[in-house]
């Protein structure tokens, strides 16, 4: 290793790993040297503080080793240090271009371990705030990756539909990113008729800022010539890499959570699952573009299904009581203190909840035993998962490629690094 | 429901009756807790089989019991597309012993699974391609999620680069 001159043990062993997935090749032509370059932490074109050691012939990455851990937080051991409640700001900053559905993915979670009943109207506040935040997740998504391969207007046209999302969250959570929404057994409050009226006002002009913006992109011939036939990713290569969400079905395999096994009630939403069998950069990329469509879609009908009820569960040993109610009576004021203080207490035993999320399954594996706190508690996150991938759709591609291709997979380092 | 689960245990024990130690169904999360030496074999068969078809594993974790007499458990999450069911296996390691099998030549996806495994609890999966920390630095002593570790971390235990004057 002296060749190389690394005297840091993380980055020797590092460029150990990106030898050995290729020890075999020896370049011949002494002017054709290979090269060690390194990409990141800080690079704009890695969303984040994601960074890749790749090993170059000329200009093809001949492999590439991705370095994680640049924004761990250690939210795992946090978690088994607070009550079920108190983690759920902590979940915003996942993924933090759709806090909503990570908030509705946690709170899935505790719910289906304590095995709390919420009402009707909460999952369906749930269902259109997820979708909502799908909807500004892929427009992030969408918009940063034009940006990525030269297309500037998309990125400025999508986030300012973005931003109208972020408009409607101020309204109905009263925060735009750090929304924190939803409770142990419902949402912290229902949504009023300005919200409503504000989120179909975002849906009936969005139809034509999407048709605008895709006219931009889908006929674009250097977008397209940009992305058709790189990076690819076979159908059998993204299952067993364990890939979710887009990124699957962009290779071919038709799997969503909300098709597969329903959470919520996206068992009365009528949808489709778009699916393409390219596996490149562009199938992920027309995975999302549609996936926009059918999140507008399913809110439409959200809409007109919502039926009006309470929007938290009536369980006074386990939900947190309203505010005016602790101030008034005794009952609820002890709830709150033994709730805020001592947590929910589940029963013992350990469960595993997925949703899909914006970036593919997010899952939480909690284990209880019983008191307030969990004993253990697992992010299954789909941006790390996903990420496994890039050693492999790297190769063999041109080293200006490897900033398109992390753009598709859509790696969020908040939820890749925990 | 039932069908499959009974499906997947009558498998498992053809690898030898000791295979399967106890099953569990919490909350509809069926639960299958394996011999800790046969984990490749039942991740080979679970993968391999025309009936199961576990072929995308989503999770690789485990779970410091502190005070047990076997205090580690591994945990996967397996899923089979085919059938639509998703699986948790179980594997109590014996004593004090913090090594196990890899499964990365089973599932691909579980070669980060289990260096995340390795970097937060320390656990040492044998024949693994390539061992390395997934999120702390390579200087690093200590695994985190270790019920011993403290929240607040230890004072130096960190390497900082270097200060130039």
């Amino acid at each position: 290793m002296e060749k190389y001159q690394v005297t840091n043990l993380s980055d020797r062993r590092i460029v150990d790993a990106l030898i050995a997935q290729d020890p075999d090749i020896t370049i011949d032509d002494a002017l054709e040297n290979e090269m060690i370059i390194n990409m990141g932490p800080q690079h704009p074109a890695t969303h984040g503080v994601l960074r890749l050691v790749a090993r170059l012939d000329g200009e093809t990455v001949m492999s590439v080793v991705p370095e994680l851990g640049y924004l761990h937080r250690g939210y795992e051991k946090m978690a088994e240090n607070m009550t079920y409640l108190e983690y759920i700001p902590h979940t915003d900053r996942l993924d933090y271009t759709s806090t909503m559905a990570n908030n509705v993915a946690y709170v899935l979670a505790v719910e289906k371990l304590a095995g709390i009943e919420v009402p009707k109207r909460a999952q369906y506040i749930r269902m259109i705030v997820a979708e909502l935040s799908r909807i500004a997740g892929h427009l992030v998504a969408v918009g940063t990756f034009a940006l990525d391969v030269g297309a500037i207007t998309a990125f400025m046209w999508t986030f300012r539909e973005r931003e109208k999302i972020q408009n409607i969250f101020d309204r109905i959570a009263g925060a735009r990113f750090t929304t924190s929404y939803t409770r142990i057994g419902g949402v912290a409050s229902d949504i009023d008729s300005e919200a409503v009226s504000m989120i179909k006002e975002f849906l009936d002009q969005y139809k034509q800022a999407h048709e605008e913006f895709e006219k931009l992109l889908n006929t674009n011939r250097i977008f397209i010539d940009r992305l058709e036939g790189i990076g690819i990713l076979p159908k059998e290569d993204a299952v067993s890499l364990g890939m979710t969400g887009p990124n699957l079905r962009g290779s071919g395999v038709e799997y969503d959570i909300r098709r597969a096994k329903p959470y919520l009630y996206y068992n009365e939403i009528d949808f489709n699952v778009p699916v393409y069998n390219e596996g490149d950069c562009l199938a992920r990329y027309f995975v999302r573009v549609d996936e926009l469509k059918e999140s507008s879609k399913i809110i439409y009908q959200c809409l007109d299904k919502i039926p009006s009820g309470p929007t938290m569960a009536n369980d006074a040993k386990r939900v947190l009581p309203k505010k005016e109610e602790i101030y008034s009576r005794m009952e609820e004021l002890i709830h709150d203190f033994m709730l805020v203080n001592f947590g929910i207490n589940p029963p013992v035993g350990d469960v595993y909840s997925a949703v899909e999320n914006p970036k593919g399954e997010l899952g939480f594996y909690i284990v209880s035993n019983g008191t307030g706190y969990p004993w253990k508690f697992k992010i299954r996150s789909p941006s790390f998962c996903n990420l496994q991938a890039l050693p492999l759709i790297c190769k063999n591609q041109m080293i200006s490629d490897v900033v398109a291709i992390i753009g598709s997979i859509d790696p969020v380092m908040g939820e890749a690094d925990k | 429901m039932m069908e499959i689960n009974n499906l997947i245990v009558e498998k498992l024990k053809s690898l030898g009756e000791d295979t399967v130690v106890e099953t569990s169904d919490f909350r509809d999360d069926f639960c299958v807790t394996v011999n800790a030496d046969k984990i490749v074999a039942v991740a080979k068969l679970l993968k391999e089989d025309s009936e199961l078809k576990f072929e995308l594993c989503e999770d690789v974790t485990a779970i410091d019991w502190a005070k047990r007499k076997s205090r580690f458990t591994i945990v996967y999450h397996v899923l089979s597309l085919k059938n639509n069911f998703r699986l948790r296996i179980k594997a109590n390691l014996e004593g004090s012993s913090e090594e196990i099998e890899t499964v990365s030549s089973v599932w691909s996806s579980a070669n980060w699974y289990e260096r995340e495994t390795w970097d937060m609890y320390g656990i040492k999966f044998l024949n693994h391609p390539d061992l390395r920390r997934m999120y702390m630095p390579e200087e690093f002593e200590h695994h985190p999620l270790r019920k011993e570790f403290p929240v607040m971390g230890i004072p130096g235990s960190v390497p900082l680069p270097k200060q130039i004057d």
